[in-house]
């Protein structure tokens, strides 16, 4: 069990450390993300109604899409040199790499969200703290984060993968993203309901990290 | 086909003949139609995760990081195979191939003779019993095959086993024990190195180079 989670605290460690020196994943996530809003911005008049209808979806759809970029990258890193070969290498069952790679892609997306929130908040005329969504941000952040390292597995196979990650990943991700839009809305709305879409959250990181990590092992094997 | 301990056998054969696929096979990177294949008394496709633990691979790529030093991807590689006394063990390792001064250069920075020694060092840090090793002397100059040949040497004089492929007949034979052809995806003659000569003959002929 030690050499699992040593495993998986290696992966990490590595993809932190190479994030750290080319600073290419995070950056170009981060930069996407608030372009993404900007133009939003520029092409919706951001009245406070309007604002209340759109945000959530604006700022979801940033996130997404950044973190389509990020995941790519992630899994073009792995291609070069036959890296993933190596770490297949490695005593440890395949899901160990797959929950590495995940944790990593987590981490990395979770520091986007953290850096672009203000400045959507700021953007689009919102408070800035809402505790409420951390969990709904956490949840979400995960899921994304165990379909798409899986889905930027498959797609790193293909010649074409920089269009193959968003044909696999956004159909499986349409749940997620609805929730995380409808609850954010929720919680800039202070509304409530959002005791509906949390569980919803919750449920699709539980089956689709468990169905994710299984099939991995079948993905990255030739 | 057998590779007992304290042996080398080096698998030579045309372009295309499946050296290469074998060597994936047996390290478990691609799973074989049929047959069955035994690392250390244990069947790969039941004991995945024990048998790999046992082998160290060379292959034509270089599974290096190129953004991290040398120092950094040997240290990641020795953590995922929870090498001990990760620190002296790449000091040690380093010394022998003549890469110590290398260990805080990133990889991409590193000329191809160089980073072929870091792989052989990735391979060899976490002293594997059995080394897989496809055409290892691609790339190296003379020096670094007179290294790779005296860690070979080593390995085997310590009780270890290796199996290689490569083109390079003569070569293999100053390592090796046996000599196997591959021709097609079979092994189609096998024999001692003191039969070198007919060998050398019948590997002319499936390289078309012979009679």
């Amino acid at each position: 069990m030690n050499t699992y989670f040593g495993v998986i605290w290696a992966i990490v460690w590595k993809d932190v450390r190479l994030e750290l020196r080319t600073k290419e994943i995070v950056v170009s996530v981060i930069v996407f993300s608030l372009l993404v809003i900007v133009i939003f911005n520029f092409a919706i008049e951001p009245t406070p109604q309007v604002v209340g209808l759109i945000a959530p979806g604006v700022l979801w759809v940033a996130f997404v899409f950044g973190g389509i970029l990020g995941l790519t990258r992630s899994f073009v890193l792995e291609r070069e040199n036959g890296n993933l070969r190596g770490l297949l290498l490695v005593p440890v069952s395949r899901d160990a790499i797959f929950f590495g790679k995940m944790c990593a892609s987590f981490i990395f997306m979770t520091i986007v969200e953290f850096l672009v929130f203000p400045v959507f908040a700021i953007i689009f005329n919102l408070s800035i703290i809402e505790f409420g969504l951390i969990p709904i941000a956490f949840l979400s952040t995960l899921g994304i984060s165990a379909v798409g390292t899986l889905f930027s597995a498959v797609a790193a196979n293909t010649r074409a993968r920089e269009v193959m990650l968003p044909l696999l990943f956004l159909p499986i991700a349409v749940p997620v993203v609805i929730a995380a839009v409808e609850s954010t809305a929720i919680v800039i709305g202070n509304g409530d309901g959002m005791v509906h879409w949390l569980p919803l959250l919750a449920a699709y990181d539980a089956i689709f990290i468990v169905v994710c990590a299984f099939a991995f092992q079948y993905v990255v094997e030739e | 086909m057998t590779v007992g301990l304290g042996e080398t056998v080096a698998i030579i054969g045309p372009n295309g003949s499946g050296k290469t696929t074998l060597i994936r096979i047996l390290a478990g990177l691609t799973r074989q139609d049929t047959g069955k294949i035994l690392l250390s008394g244990l069947d790969t496709s039941r004991s995945g995760e024990k048998t790999r633990r046992t082998v160290g691979v060379v292959a034509h790529d270089s599974f290096l990081y190129e953004d991290l030093t040398g120092f950094e991807n040997l240290h990641f590689v020795g953590r995922l195979f929870e090498v001990d006394c990760i620190e002296e063990r790449i000091e040690s390792i380093a010394a022998r191939l003549g890469i110590t001064s290398r260990l805080n250069q990133r990889v991409a920075s590193l000329s191809h003779g160089l980073r072929k020694r870091f792989t052989i060092a990735r391979a060899f840090i976490h002293e594997p019993r059995i080394l897989l090793m496809d055409e290892p002397e691609s790339g190296l100059d003379q020096q670094s095959m007179t290294i790779l040949g005296d860690l070979v040497m080593d390995h085997v004089s310590g009780g270890g086993a290796v199996l290689m492929t490569s083109h390079d007949l003569d070569w293999s034979v100053t390592l090796s024990n046996r000599l196997a052809i591959i021709s097609s995806g079979r092994i189609v003659r096998i024999g001692d190195t003191e039969d070198v000569n007919s060998i050398r003959k019948e590997y002319q002929v499936y390289t078309g180079m012979g009679e």
